[in-house]
């Protein structure tokens, strides 16, 4: 069903538009943003600079970024969504041309008021591309292996292009938040099974060829892979933060050290502690009890945009808002098993609390596509 | 392009059911976290606290004070100098360290080579931590510095406590110094105290330093720092502090001491002063003498290179590390075991042609002319060689070591000094064993006046002097008391000597100094009670050749300095009531006139506790005691205010 399908009555107008907001979703997301101040806050030693400040900042601008988004009519940036796709594979590109080095890698344009990172709108670019796609595409399509094969397409440059910074949290981000979009659009579980299925092959191939005669990478590179996915083998370069990190989060027991109190962050043991590794502070600080809690509220963000997923009939609204659900889940999801030691450590920042303003700035736009579908949506009469 | 409502419909059903499919596997995940987080944090939580902690917590030393050494009236020997430095801390040194530096320069004596070598210093170390620029300032400089501190980013002036040794010279060989830990001192100790782990921690070198190192060490405190990743303190979490090291009261007597020195001057001599009645050192001095504090500062090669060069050894402790034949102060012992043998009468006399044949070789007295008829009191008196030539031929080398050892010779005495040599008392065994040769009867004949291998130290000396003087067996001892703690005076239990053998000796000793032709008559003490009993004693370095000896006498006044003859003299007073026993060896003085004229200044010295009258001296060598009295000079020495610990 299309939204020209039915009539503009049943959709708000107006002012009416902010009853039907997600209010819960609403303070959902301002209270992981106040957690986020308020680690920010500690990890500067109790004081608002550098961090706090400069991301409530943000915050304000993302809020009014949000409600913009959110009461423009979700047919509008279904339209936009070409645009938006084209507009971040050219930011990717002016990024490679222009960009500031930054962490070894180039990945902002300076606006003059705050850096860009344009891998962060890509993010959600690319879920709206496929999400309208998918919307114009006839289901019955889907899985044919040329309307497969645009959509891999789409996802692939802007994932290369971001390999090229080189900034491989980000690109596996792109890679599942596409692989989810087309995923729910209901393209044949085959094509997951025989990617993965691939890809677990090749793996296991040059895994296997590690000192045998046909060896197909070089040593020093299996040296890294080792590091990579162990960083413990190197005590003294990824796996000292790695580590430092473990008894950060460790150390806060069931109920953490006390706000302020923790040695780990306080005294600069631990590595990007406002940033990929914020997480760990928390959990030093508040215990399990604060770790679990912030889990709890991301699982109900999650939660909540999967039932107004279910709930729309629009199927550009449903693949949007469980694309942009996913993204979230990922950013989550692999930070916190990075810095518990359950995943490499690939530089993906805890969303809305981690300091950066593009991640903030970008989160609350695409929530603000999640509301604009959710008030949008067609509700029969 | 229309749909049918059908068709979207299926379409959006497909999405739900996808949907829910993602949410179950987003479930399974969240709960994989989940868990991961139960088991760091409550499982494992203890572990990673201690993790936690240990990266954080880092315990540092504070280094006990040294404790302090006295002499037996309280003054001080060794103490701890406030130590003033100047450090600088990159960090707030601002951007140009070396114009700081430069400015440093001119309110403080450093050098360039100084300021290169601490900016080469600072690019090794972490920018928070303090490097010394200038150690050992005065007072002076420092205050300049603080005056000048706003002008001076980084800089900070310092106070850390060192070793210092105010009588320097004095009591270099008996206290000796402290410094660095070195290699060899970690070595030492199967366990070493972690305190040698401080940098510039200093340890004792040689001397009462060394031998009671772990008396005055100490124990070293703690403190309990919170360091960041870098190691940066950021606060003090608990301090236990220092207990310092146990003061040291020494039985010197520091005046004594210094006047022995600087009678002494600048011969290479070595003089030991024995209170008799508890064994008690009141003096023991070698000289030449040096500085300690040069050591403990860091000697420079120029300095050692001279010390260790010159002739006259000041590093050597000739009192108790040098040996030296005994010479004529042997007779003592051989007359002894002669007598308690029983093989000598004290009033048999014995002719002295001036020489005795022995086989083909004559063996002289020094008097060549010859004593004549000669007892016991003339034998001593004149040191007759003839008379022990003979005697030592009735009782045998053994008998004569045996009742050397029994004297205190041939043996090391048990003090806290550094290299006491034993000395030899030979005997027939001994020559085989080390020398794989049978004993001679020429060997005894010149064991008898104390030449050949006989050997003995200037503390060993004394303590013949003492042993012979009171008939007991008297034990030297140098520490009086330890942190207030009397140290035991070791027993002397009698010898049981027979009464006419050692009065015989002693009356013998007497007539050397006031008998009118005693060896040593000139050297004689006026003063009631307080007469002076001794015996001198010459050995020979170099014997004189045949050839030599052809073309007559040679006078030791003519031959080169190191080849002339050590004088030496053993005393005792009073004579009736012995309380002081000393020695003095004198090194290529030629004779031993030298050795008995500084032996009855110290005797005096010490028995008036000053500079004693000059009626003590025979009238006719007044004036000239008295322009060498004046010509002295000594330390105004008064106790130390208060004996007490310092803490550092």
């Amino acid at each position: 069903m299309s939204y020209l399908e039915y009539t503009v009555k049943s959709v708000p107008t107006g002012l009416r538009k902010v009853l039907y907001v997600n209010w819960a979703l609403v303070i959902l997301l301002f209270t992981v943003c106040a957690v986020g101040f308020l680690m920010l806050y500690s990890v500067a030693g109790g004081s608002m600079e550098p961090w706090a400040e400069p991301q409530m900042e943000r915050f304000a601008m993302g809020i009014v970024v949000m409600f913009a988004v959110a009461f423009t009519p979700i047919w509008f940036w279904r339209n936009m969504a070409g645009a938006a796709y084209l507009v971040g594979l050219a930011l990717l590109v002016l990024v490679m041309l222009v960009g500031s080095v930054g962490m070894g890698a180039q990945r902002w344009i300076n606006l003059g008021f705050m850096r860009l990172q344009p891998s962060e709108v890509m993010k959600i670019a690319l879920v709206m591309m496929l999400a309208a796609y998918y919307d114009w595409l006839d289901p019955k399509k889907v899985s044919r292996p040329f309307w497969v094969l645009i959509p891999v397409v789409l996802i692939i440059v802007p994932t290369v292009l971001v390999l090229k910074q080189p900034d491989l949290g980000t690109a596996i981000l792109l890679l599942l938040g596409g692989a989810v979009v087309m995923f729910c659009a209901g393209v044949s579980l085959w094509y997951f099974g025989g990617v993965a299925a691939l890809g677990a092959g090749l793996v296991t191939l040059v895994m296997m060829s590690r000192g045998k005669s046909w060896q197909l990478l070089k040593d020093y590179q299996f040296k890294r892979i080792d590091i990579f996915l162990d960083p413990g083998s190197d005590p003294l370069g990824a796996g000292y933060h790695i580590m430092q990190a473990k008894i950060a989060l460790g150390s806060g027991g069931w109920a953490g050290r006390g706000y302020l109190q923790g040695t780990q962050s306080r005294l600069n043991f631990l590595p990007e502690k406002q940033t990929d590794f914020i997480f760990t502070t928390l959990g030093e600080e508040f215990g399990f009890v604060g770790a679990i809690s912030l889990l709890v509220l991301y699982v109900l963000i999650i939660a909540f945009c999967i039932s107004a997923a279910m709930q729309t009939k629009d199927r550009f609204s449903a693949l949007l808002i469980l694309g942009v659900a996913a993204t979230f889940f990922f950013y989550f999801a692999v930070n916190m098993a990075m810095v518990m030691g359950l995943a490499p450590v690939v530089g993906v920042p805890l969303p809305l609390v981690s300091y950066g303003g593009s991640a903030m700035l970008v989160l609350l736009g695409a929530f603000g596509l999640v509301q604009s579908a959710h008030i949008h949506k067609p509700r029969g009469r | 392009m229309r749909r049918s409502t059908q068709d979207s419909d299926t379409s959006a059903r497909k999405v739900s059911r996808r949907a829910l499919l993602l949410g179950g596997a987003q479930v399974a995940v969240v709960a994989g976290l989940g868990l991961r987080m139960r088991y760091m944090q409550i499982v494992e939580s203890g572990k990673y606290r201690m993790l936690a902690d240990e990266n954080r917590i880092n315990i540092r030393l504070i280094p006990p004070a040294r404790g302090l050494i006295f002499d037996r009236n309280g003054i001080l020997l060794a103490g701890n100098e406030q130590n003033y430095s100047v450090t600088i801390v990159r960090e707030d040194a601002g951007d140009n360290v070396r114009k700081v530096l430069n400015r440093l320069k001119g309110l403080i004596p450093i050098t360039d080579d100084d300021i290169e070598s601490t900016i080469h210093e600072m690019k090794r170390r972490s920018p928070f931590v303090p490097i010394t620029v200038a150690d050992r300032l005065s007072w002076e400089d420092l205050s300049r510095v603080a005056v000048n501190g706003p002008a001076l980013p980084g800089v900070s002036p310092s106070v850390g406590l060192s070793r210092h040794y105010p009588l320097d010279k004095d009591l270099a060989h008996v206290v000796g110094y402290v410094g660095p830990v070195s290699e060899r001192d970690l070595a030492r100790y199967a366990d070493p105290d972690p305190v040698l782990q401080i940098p510039k921690f200093q340890i004792g070198k040689t001397g009462v330093e060394l031998k009671l190192e772990d008396q005055l060490r100490g124990k070293a405190g703690t403190k309990q720092l919170e360091v960041n990743a870098v190691g940066r303190v950021m606060r003090e979490l608990s301090r236990t502090p220092p207990t310092p090291g146990d003061n040291v009261q020494l039985t010197i007597n520091a005046a004594l001491q210094d006047f022995l020195h600087a009678r002494l001057g600048n011969e290479a001599a070595a003089s030991v002063v024995m209170d008799l009645s508890n064994g008690d050192l009141l003096a023991i001095g070698s000289s030449p003498s040096f500085d300690p504090n040069l050591f403990v500062r860091g000697i420079s090669y120029k300095d050692y290179d001279r010390l260790l060069n010159n002739d006259h050894r000041p590093l050597v402790d000739k009192s108790v590390a040098g040996t030296y034949p005994p010479g004529s102060t042997f007779k003592i012992i051989t007359g002894m075991a002669a007598l308690e043998a029983g093989k000598l009468d004290p009033k048999e006399i014995i002719y002295c042609p001036g020489y005795v044949q022995l086989g083909n070789r004559r063996f002289h007295c020094w008097k060549h002319s010859g004593h004549g008829k000669v007892d016991l009191r003339k034998s001593l008196a004149q040191s007759c060689d003839v008379y022990y030539y003979e005697v030592s031929q009735r009782v045998g080398i053994d008998a004569i070591s045996a009742m050397a050892r029994k004297m205190g010779l041939g043996e090391r005495h048990e003090l806290p000094m550094s290299a006491i040599a034993a000395g030899l008392a030979p005997t027939k065994e001994w020559k085989r064993r080390v020398h794989k040769r049978d004993w001679l009867v020429g060997d005894t004949l010149n064991a008898a006046i104390g030449q050949g291998y006989v050997l003995a130290s200037p503390l060993q000396l004394a303590v013949m002097a003492g042993r012979i003087a009171t008939g007991r067996a008297i034990q030297p001892r140098l520490v009086r008391s330890i942190n207030g703690v009397e140290q035991p005076v070791h027993p002397a239990p009698p010898m049981n000597f027979k009464p006419f053998a050692v009065d015989g000796v002693r009356g013998g000793l007497f007539a050397v100094v006031n008998g009118e032709h005693g060896t040593a008559h000139f050297a004689r003490i006026e003063t009631e009670g307080m007469t002076m009993a001794g015996k001198t004693g010459t050995s020979q370095v170099f014997s004189i050749t045949a050839a030599e000896r052809a073309r007559g006498l040679i006078k030791n006044a003519d031959l080169p300095w190191n080849r002339r003859d050590h004088g030496l003299f053993v005393a005792f007073a009073p004579f009736d009531n012995p309380r002081y026993a000393l020695s003095v060896v004198i090194e290529h003085s030629g004779g031993s006139h030298p050795a008995a004229a500084i032996a009855r200044d110290l005797m005096l010295q010490t028995l008036y506790g000053g500079l004693p009258p000059l009626s003590a001296y025979p009238a006719y060598q007044r004036n000239e005691i008295k322009a060498a009295q004046d010509a002295l000079q000594l330390r105004d020495l008064a106790p130390a205010p208060t004996p007490a610990r310092t803490r550092a």
